[in-house]
């Protein structure tokens, strides 16, 4: 995809996640909304996987640490093909296939389980380094949130992909700034990310998490010999106009119906 | 069949830490899916042997068991077979959720070695001394508990794990100094299935790792004194063997469980919830009465902690005794 059908499926996804909040009226939209164009970029162009194939070992693999950021991960896997859109109407509903959470026994296209914050990246390190040693040229990307970087096992995760030089391993940071109870800053500082993954032996770059072109450039900037990073500078909630005015309070909201349907009429607008 | 009347504790001439190693040696040899981790105690589990023979699959992750296990799981993902040690505290404790989520709830491949179990831990004392693991992993659905009692079990199991396609959460409790010789080489081991090692009509002894030596010891004594005790390996805690279990009952009308873990969620608990449920006898349980590990010498703590074949024959006099 070039740039402007990337962004164009970033918008699709936004409006998909919407539509699968239809059903259960509340869920984790903030976290959701800040991720699509990063998953627009990753499964519109970079991510060598198949719809028809979930589980082929030489795919690329992408675990999204922010379990509960979910829904937009679900959106893009239904727009690329993944399960039938009428699975959309199970979110969160008992007995589906689209828990609050990511879950690899639930949903088509889902490579690994997470919710329970700060354990992706080590799953994703260890995949990497399985692939490696399989002599796999597959690459695996892992999603984190800038709050769950308070989770210590993050750390040690960063230090094992460099001590390995998993230079197939690709880290975003979803830098939205704001965690459950409030801006990051006032909550747990991160100080200055950026300089701490390069001390740590990474290749970081930091953009526009909202700008397709830049998160493909950067994606390509940071693959090389050291695992890389790419800080996604976003905000929460991104194009929907209720949530972002909800900062910093919108990691978790309640919504009608027709909140969501003028969001997904601006969206289309 | 072990007469108890003839019983001598024996020695094998290596110890389980050895078995271990060779064996996971021997399967990596034909199977290029086993990888070993493990957590800046590869000096204390034994592996070095296989760090220097499979650099590229043995995994040194630091003193990090969380990211280790998480590690674990992801190369689970990738259809390797992956073995994770550090001590029992470490891998289950302190990394415990990861086990949890990142492991059997997300329905992976791991098998976790955790060394050291109770009194074992000895002069590392009281913050290493998991009278609590199997407590703790036990409550956990999909995961697999064993502790063997010699180097024969470990190998055997070892093997069975490495080789066998068996798949899911499987923790290894091992006494890794530990060179008791209980079984001779070739001897059949099948996980959830328990082994009588003695026979006997008046009580039943069952017993695991470092327990079993004293409960077969106990049986001596027993058996001098007229009373005959069943003495079973029960190497799987779960899921128990509910057969044997209720056969035990059926037959012995008293049991002893004996254990070096905390009473309240091991060993004991497992065989009570099978008995109280289908074949009410009476119980005495041995093991620690629900407190903190200390430092000291096993011998001591086996004797702080009421862990002696001596506090096995008292437990079962009163079994006895409150028989129906």
């Amino acid at each position: 995809m070039n740039s402007q059908q990337l962004k164009e499926f970033a918008r699709d996804i936004r409006v998909t996640t919407l539509e699968a909040f239809k059903t259960p009226l509340f869920g984790h939209i903030g976290g959701a909304m800040s991720i699509c164009d990063v998953l627009a970029v990753l499964y519109g162009s970079v991510m060598r996987c198949d719809p028809k194939n979930p589980q082929w070992a030489e795919r690329d693999k992408l675990v999204l640490s922010k379990g509960h950021a979910g829904p937009a991960l679900y959106a893009a896997l239904c727009l690329k093909g993944y399960f039938p859109r009428e699975m959309l109407t199970e979110l969160n509903q008992g007995g589906g296939h689209l828990p609050s959470h990511v879950d690899r026994t639930k949903t088509p296209g889902i490579d690994m389980t997470a919710g329970s914050l700060g354990q992706g990246l080590s799953a994703a390190c260890g995949i990497a380094l399985g692939d490696r040693l399989s002599g796999f040229d597959s690459r695996t990307y892992c999603i984190v949130g800038d709050g769950e970087l308070n989770e210590g096992q993050n750390w040690e995760a960063i230090m094992f992909a460099a001590q390995y030089k998993l230079g197939n391993l690709t880290l975003f940071v979803d830098n939205n700034k704001i965690q459950l109870d409030g801006y990051t800053n006032d909550v747990m500082s991160l100080g200055n990310l950026k300089q701490k993954l390069e001390a740590s032996g990474w290749s970081v770059v930091q953009i526009d998490g909202h700008d397709v072109a830049a998160i493909s450039d950067a994606i390509k900037a940071t693959s090389g010999q050291l695992p890389g990073a790419v800080i996604l500078d976003t905000v929460k909630g991104k194009g929907v106009d209720f949530v972002e005015a909800a900062a910093p309070n919108n990691h978790h909201l309640t919504f009608t119906l027709a909140q969501l349907d003028d969001a997904i009429a601006a969206l289309n607008a | 069949m072990i007469n108890p009347i003839e019983y001598k504790p024996l020695q094998s001439t290596k110890l389980m830490r050895e078995a271990y190693c060779e064996t996971l040696i021997s399967a990596a040899e034909k199977d290029e899916r086993i990888v070993v981790l493990d957590a800046d105690l590869i000096g204390s589990s034994g592996m070095k042997p296989f760090f220097k023979k499979f650099p590229e699959r043995a995994i040194q992750c630091g003193i990090a068991e969380a990211n280790m296990l998480g590690v674990a799981a992801g190369l689970s993902l990738t259809g390797k077979i992956p073995f994770a040690h550090s001590f029992a505290p470490f891998v289950t404790r302190r990394a415990c959720d990861q086990l949890f989520v990142s492991g059997a709830y997300a329905k992976l491949n791991i098998r976790v070695l955790g060394s050291d179990p109770g009194i074992t831990a000895a002069y590392n004392g009281g913050t290493h001394m998991p009278f609590e693991d199997m407590a703790i992993l036990r409550a956990i659905p999909d995961i697999t508990l064993l502790e063997p009692c010699d180097p024969t079990a470990v190998s055997e199991l070892t093997r069975q794990l490495a080789e066998d396609g068996l798949y899911g959460i499987y923790y290894i409790r091992m006494a890794r100094k530990n060179s008791a010789a209980i079984y001779t080489e070739g001897e059949k081991f099948t996980i959830g299935k328990g082994k009588i090692l003695s026979e006997g009509n008046d009580v039943t002894l069952f017993a695991s790792g470092i327990m079993v030596t004293e409960a077969l010891s106990a049986a001596a004594i027993l058996a001098s004194e007229g009373i005959s005790a069943r003495v079973v390996d029960l190497f799987t805690w779960k899921p128990a063997d509910a057969e044997l279990i209720k056969e035990s009952a059926a037959k012995t009308r008293a049991f002893v469980t004996c254990e070096n873990h905390n009473i309240y969620g091991g060993l004991g608990s497992a065989i009570a919830e099978v008995t109280a449920r289908n074949c009410p006898v009476p119980i005495e349980f041995v093991g620690v009465e629900d407190r903190f590990g200390q430092v000291g010498q096993e011998s001591y703590l086996r004797g702080e902690y009421a862990l002696t074949a001596e506090h096995i024959v008292s437990a079962a006099k009163k079994a006895i005794a409150r028989k129906a």
